[in-house]
């Protein structure tokens, strides 16, 4: 071994000469500080490729965000008229996608509200209690206020997203959305 | 004449290339957390720029791979 350049040996993970070695690591050596070193370089190559999926989600987003804004002007649609709803009383549509589920809700003699049914959350299905004045997610006890939609307790961040309503001639109707980050 | 690295110090340099590396895309998770927050919210204002920002991560961290494999056939 003498006369050898150093960082040619392979060095053990314990540190001792490799005649002090077990006998299994005498008969099949591994240089150590090579492998140490190429185990590094694969993890970051890892990690650019991670990063590179993170730059690609960015833009996945901005791409939607394109998409979305093509849509324009959402629909007119006629949700109910004013008779079908009691006080306190709620009824469930569809807006403006087939899958988009609604709810509307009357609060008093005068006041229409409607909500998107799906938790800002995680998606699922709030159920309104009026009693409560809230909006209730059962999936992870999320709340929302019944009247503006913000979110009041548990892990919802963002308030359920506004339908914009119209009455006319005792017909109620939806006319866009609105939504918000807080 | 370029000098050498003897494998320690090649060792050392994949350390804090690795360690940037981790920085960067932690902040892009953040980044891409914080604009699917805002897209969902209806804030669009901050959508491009984040992109572009994480754009810029990205080439950071792929000049620091590069950099590392060049080093590699240079030895």
């Amino acid at each position: 071994m003498i006369g050898r350049e150093r960082e040619g040996l392979t060095i053990p993970p314990d540190g001792r000469s490799l005649d002090e070695q077990p006998k299994w690591r005498q008969d099949f050596p591994i240089d150590w500080p090579q492998a140490h070193y190429l185990s590094r370089r694969d993890f970051t190559k890892f990690m650019v490729l991670i990063s590179l999926a993170f730059t690609a989600g960015q833009f996945w987003i901005a791409l939607k965000n394109l998409w979305r804004r093509r849509r324009g002007e959402l629909p007119l649609q006629q949700i109910a008229t004013i008779n079908q709803l009691p006080i306190g009383g709620a009824k469930a549509f569809v807006y403006p996608e087939a899958h988009d589920t609604c709810l509307l809700l009357r609060t008093d003699e005068t006041t229409f509200v409607a909500f998107s049914q799906k938790c800002t959350h995680l998606s699922c299905a709030v159920v309104p209690q009026p009693d409560k004045n809230r909006f209730f997610c059962p999936c992870h006890e999320g709340s929302f206020d019944l009247a503006t939609g913000a979110p009041i307790a548990g892990p919802p961040q963002r308030p359920l997203p506004r339908i914009n309503l119209e009455v006319r001639d005792g017909v109620i109707y939806a006319t866009g959305i609105e939504v918000k980050t807080i | 004449m370029r000098r050498r690295f003897s494998r320690e110090q090649r060792l050392t340099i994949v350390y804090g290339i690795l360690c940037i590396v981790l920085i960067i895309a932690m902040l892009q998770l953040w980044l891409l957390m914080a604009t699917m927050n805002a897209y969902l919210g209806g804030d669009e204002s901050v959508i491009w720029p984040a992109a572009f920002v994480s754009l810029i991560g990205f080439s950071l961290n792929s000049g620091l791979l590069w950099y590392l494999y060049r080093m590699d056939r240079k030895q």
